[in-house]
């Protein structure tokens, strides 16, 4: 601490405050882009022109959300954002609830139930995460259609889970191994079975890593653009392929603020969740890459 | 004699009754796990093997399968569009791991130097990371405007000569994509490294200054060197991330002007879903998975050459 003060000369003073300067302006180029959505979108289309990306609005108005909502064209159809929005709604909460439930089970039976094998399977499984999602595309379109889940929601969850059971796995098991194993044993011991184990003695200790892995595919699959235009129609698609058409569709004046409007609603589930659980948020990040 | 004789089948009644529930038991944690094994084994490595002989079919509207060797990879180097797709991988690639990179260290650096509010800082700088690459297209599709965003804007102060109009230029479309992409990314770059920091010895450090290094001089020689792991990861999330990037590219610039910003998933997807070439498009998505490969393994196999050697 002395070494601290007895070094704050005129030098050290500017260099903190060069320190400071640097770090607000990188502060400022993150905030930026929402702001300037968030402004943009509270403003009547009249005070839309050049130069004024960054002015206030004068007479703000809530009018361009209600359009995104409830009026605006998608495409063909003018019925805005909200539809789509629940459509996501509708195919991220299946997916995420199964995907994770099958991933914990997985890790579970991956760490505390070892088998001649098993490390082979979760490296099988692992590379799940690393494919392209363009080699599955046609396969799984041809195989949606086979069973009768082409365009349809259901089809979506199942694509959701299929691909995501690679991450929840990871997350799982990763957290598990970490679980002191002789507490298991001796359950085993006195004869406890698989699942009895798993609800008395994994469950109550996995709140964390099952926040992880909610948050993780909630933010996944409800930010996901390629499967959803690959496998939605017009009535199922999921809310960022809706304010994709939105953005595209081209009829009469651009409305701006009505654009921002849409990909303000189609990012604020995903932004609550970001302010509202942000540790558990960087967690999963750096849990999908450290690796097994 | 007798007895134990008579005791002997009940406890081998018992014996057997026990390994029947044991092996059961046995079963389960596979029983459990057989569906994802058999969802593996279909969905991926099944479907990744359907995309491969599809590649090698004149598919064109619908799968068929005749087979036409490699023709479609072939055609597939002829093709200009594919190139263009494939360079703009590589600067797209490059610029964004690059500056993802440095500027995540340096933030990650800056950070680390008690700062007040350092928890506010770090929020700001990492919630682009929660949006939709939707969402970040859209919104810079806007700010990179020539007409209403920033070009005009800077304009509008009176530099009347202020050209940023790199969204509707063919040579600069694709460094829209570069913006646009390490804006969501470097703050989680910085999270990594901040980790990475957080993780390393302070004695280490104490030990270098008590030499009388500087402090520019005990990052570069010491700190840095600490973080290789930690550059390692990075560059292989982002460049995955860089060979996948198909929304930014559909929202930000539609892979235009004309196809001067495509990417080889745009490519993809043009050709199988919307231009009737399935067979040409899964010889695009095999390239795509060959290059995941070409990063994945020799980092798995650094991976697992560290940890038996730690």
């Amino acid at each position: 601490m002395d070494n601290v003060i007895r070094r704050r000369t005129l030098g050290a003073r500017l260099g903190r405050a060069m320190l400071y300067a640097v770090l607000l302006l990188a502060a400022l180029f993150y905030l930026l882009p929402l702001a300037v959505m968030l402004i943009t979108s509270v403003k009547p289309l009249a005070e839309i022109s050049p130069g004024t990306l960054l002015s206030l609005p004068r007479e703000p108005t809530l009018a361009p959300w209600a359009k995104a909502w409830g009026e605006a064209c998608t495409g063909m159809r003018c019925e805005g954002v909200g539809v789509y929005f629940f459509n996501s709604i509708a195919i991220v909460v299946p997916a995420v609830l199964i995907s994770t439930i099958i991933g914990a089970l997985n890790g579970y039976a991956l760490t505390k139930w070892r088998f001649k094998g098993s490390e082979l399977v979760f490296a099988l499984m692992l590379f799940g995460c690393f494919i392209p999602f363009q080699v599955v595309l046609l396969p799984m379109a041809q195989t949606l259609g086979w069973l009768g889940l082409s365009s349809s929601r259901a089809g979506l969850v199942l694509v959701h889970v299929v691909f995501g059971i690679a991450f929840t796995t990871l997350f799982f098991r990763n957290f598990y191994v970490a679980v002191p194993t002789e507490l298991v044993s001796a359950a085993k011991l006195d004869g406890a079975g698989f699942f009895r184990i798993f609800w008395r003695i994994l469950l109550p200790v996995s709140a964390p890593i099952i926040v992880v892995s909610v948050i993780w595919q909630f933010t996944q699959i409800w930010n996901d653009f390629l499967f959803g235009v690959a496998f939605s129609a017009h009535n199922t698609q999921p809310v960022t392929v809706a304010l994709n058409n939105l953005v595209n569709t081209s009829t009469g004046v651009r409305e701006y603020n009505v654009d921002m409007a849409a990909a303000m609603i189609a990012a604020l589930p995903t932004l609550i969740v970001y302010v509202l659980a942000g540790k558990y948020f960087v967690r999963g990040l750096t849990a999908g890459s450290v690796k097994g | 004699m007798s007895l134990s004789r008579s005791v002997a089948p009940l406890a081998a009644g018992a014996a057997s009754r026990r390994s029947h529930s044991g092996r059961l038991q046995a079963w389960l944690p596979k029983l459990v796990l057989a569906p994802s094994i058999a969802i593996s084994l279909l969905f991926v490595y099944g479907f990744m093997l359907w995309t491969f002989i599809l590649s090698l079919t004149n598919s064109r509207m619908l799968p068929s399968y005749e087979f036409v060797g490699f023709a479609q990879y072939a055609r597939l180097m002829a093709n200009d569009r594919w190139w263009v797709a494939s360079t703009n991988l590589v600067v797209f690639g490059g610029l964004f791991v690059a500056i993802c990179l440095a500027l995540g260290l340096l933030l990650a650096i800056l950070l680390d130097q008690r700062i007040r509010q350092e928890g506010a800082l770090r929020t700001i700088y990492l919630y682009p990371m929660a949006l939709s690459f939707i969402v970040t297209g859209v919104v810079w599709k806007w700010l990179l405007n020539p007409g209403l965003g920033i070009q005009a804007m800077v304009r509008s102060w009176g530099f009347e000569n202020f050209r940023f109009d790199w969204l509707v230029n063919p040579d600069t479309a694709v460094y829209t994509l570069v913006i646009a992409a390490v804006w969501q990314a470097s703050g989680f770059v910085m999270a990594l490294f901040l980790a990475g920091l957080r993780g390393i010895d302070d004695s280490i450090l104490k030990a270098a200054q008590l030499d009388g290094a500087s402090l520019p001089r005990i990052y570069w020689r010491v700190v840095i060197p600490c973080l290789r792991p930690v550059v390692f990861s990075a560059v292989m999330i982002l460049s995955h991330i860089a060979i996948k990037s198909f929304d930014l590219v559909v929202a930000l610039t539609g892979g235009g002007p004309g196809y001067a910003s495509d990417l080889p998933a745009t490519f993809m997807y043009a050709h199988a879903f919307t231009r009737a070439q399935i067979g040409l498009g899964s010889a695009s998505a095999m390239l795509m998975l060959g290059g995941v490969l070409a990063i994945l393994i020799p980092y798995l196999y650094s991976e697992l050459r560290n940890r038996r050697h730690g």
